[in-house]
């Protein structure tokens, strides 16, 4: 499978997410934010940063470049897209997933080990993680606070769009364990559609042991398999 | 001609700056305040000397760009 992983003015995860998809033995490329085509690949990741120096908002002039027209009509045709940390930032202010992500609670960048919850596995995200483990993750943001209205909140929930909570490294979910405030203690939503995800945590920066955790990889191993069940349907 | 945008947190949203900075004021001796909302202004110079078309214009780019409707409101004045 190949990887598309955009690349804006001041993204700083863009050549984590490229080497974590090669760690799991699958090809990935930056596709600069100026770019009108993503390559012909087969998911995009969305990678962190500050895209433009987060200015105005987390994510608010990354979501008009060039590429982002690219992003909409390649999950508007159903394409696997992840976001992460300001990935999911640029995801949610181009209206491609619910909600934003506001100043933490602390107003403290929180930069630590977190534990994640899989909500749901019903999810090309989240479909090979064993439901009893709990992630541990790396976060590393000041803005990560997830904040939707009520409705959008019931929504979520009516349709089985939360897919991570933070939790405490006993998997309860707890206020303690929130690391930012987020409403439910939110770490990661997808679409309706199930095929456009965002979390903050950072799963390319845990792919192999030698980092500290490689939980990363059940994030991406689960797009992959998804990916190749896909394929010989799109054959057929 | 030029334009005057107030961007404020909705009151729904939790604003730990705005807590923060209210804090501080207790702290300093201000009584009597009971919330502060922080938020952003920006001051946007026009060409032209249509004022409603520059209304019209600018509440589209606010509602679209300069502000996030989910977490956000905003004042728009035009003036000379």
């Amino acid at each position: 499978m190949h990887f598309a992983v955009l690349q804006f003015p001041a993204s700083n995860c863009d050549q984590d997410a490229v080497h974590a998809v090669r760690v799991l033995g699958h090809t990935a490329a930056c596709v600069w934010h100026k770019e009108t085509s993503l390559g012909g690949a087969d998911a995009v990741i969305v990678p962190g940063g500050f895209s433009y120096g987060d200015y105005l908002r987390t994510g608010a002039i990354a979501r008009f470049s060039p590429v982002m027209q690219a992003v909409q009509t390649f999950a508007a045709a159903g394409g696997l897209v992840i976001g992460i940390c300001n990935g999911f930032q640029i995801l949610c202010e181009a209206g491609l997933l619910p909600g934003a992500l506001i100043r933490n609670r602390s107003l403290q960048f929180r930069c630590e080990y977190v534990f994640l919850k899989t909500a749901t596995t019903n999810s090309p995200f989240t479909h090979r993680i064993p439901p009893d483990q709990w992630l541990r993750l790396p976060i590393a943001h000041g803005e990560g606070c997830y904040f939707a209205d009520e409705a959008t909140l019931a929504s979520l929930r009516a349709h089985d769009q939360i897919l991570w909570q933070y939790c405490s490294a006993g998997g309860e979910i707890t206020d303690g364990a929130n690391p930012n405030g987020s409403l439910l203690n939110i770490a990661g939503v997808c679409n309706e559609a199930r095929n456009v995800a965002g979390l903050m945590p950072h799963p390319e920066r845990a792919c192999e042991p030698i980092l500290g955790s490689d939980d990363g990889r059940l994030v991406f191993a689960s797009m992959i398999a998804a990916l190749e069940n896909r394929r010989p349907a799109a054959a057929a | 001609m030029k334009a005057k945008i107030v961007i404020t947190p909705k009151k729904a949203v939790l604003d730990p700056q705005g807590k923060t900075v209210q804090n501080a004021l207790a702290y300093l001796g201000y009584q009597g305040v009971s919330a502060v909302h922080v938020g952003k202004y920006l001051e946007v110079e026009l060409t032209g000397t249509d004022a409603a078309a520059a209304r019209q214009a600018l509440d589209e780019a606010c509602h679209r760009f300069l502000s996030n409707p989910v977490i956000e409101d905003y004042r728009l004045e035009i003036v000379e």
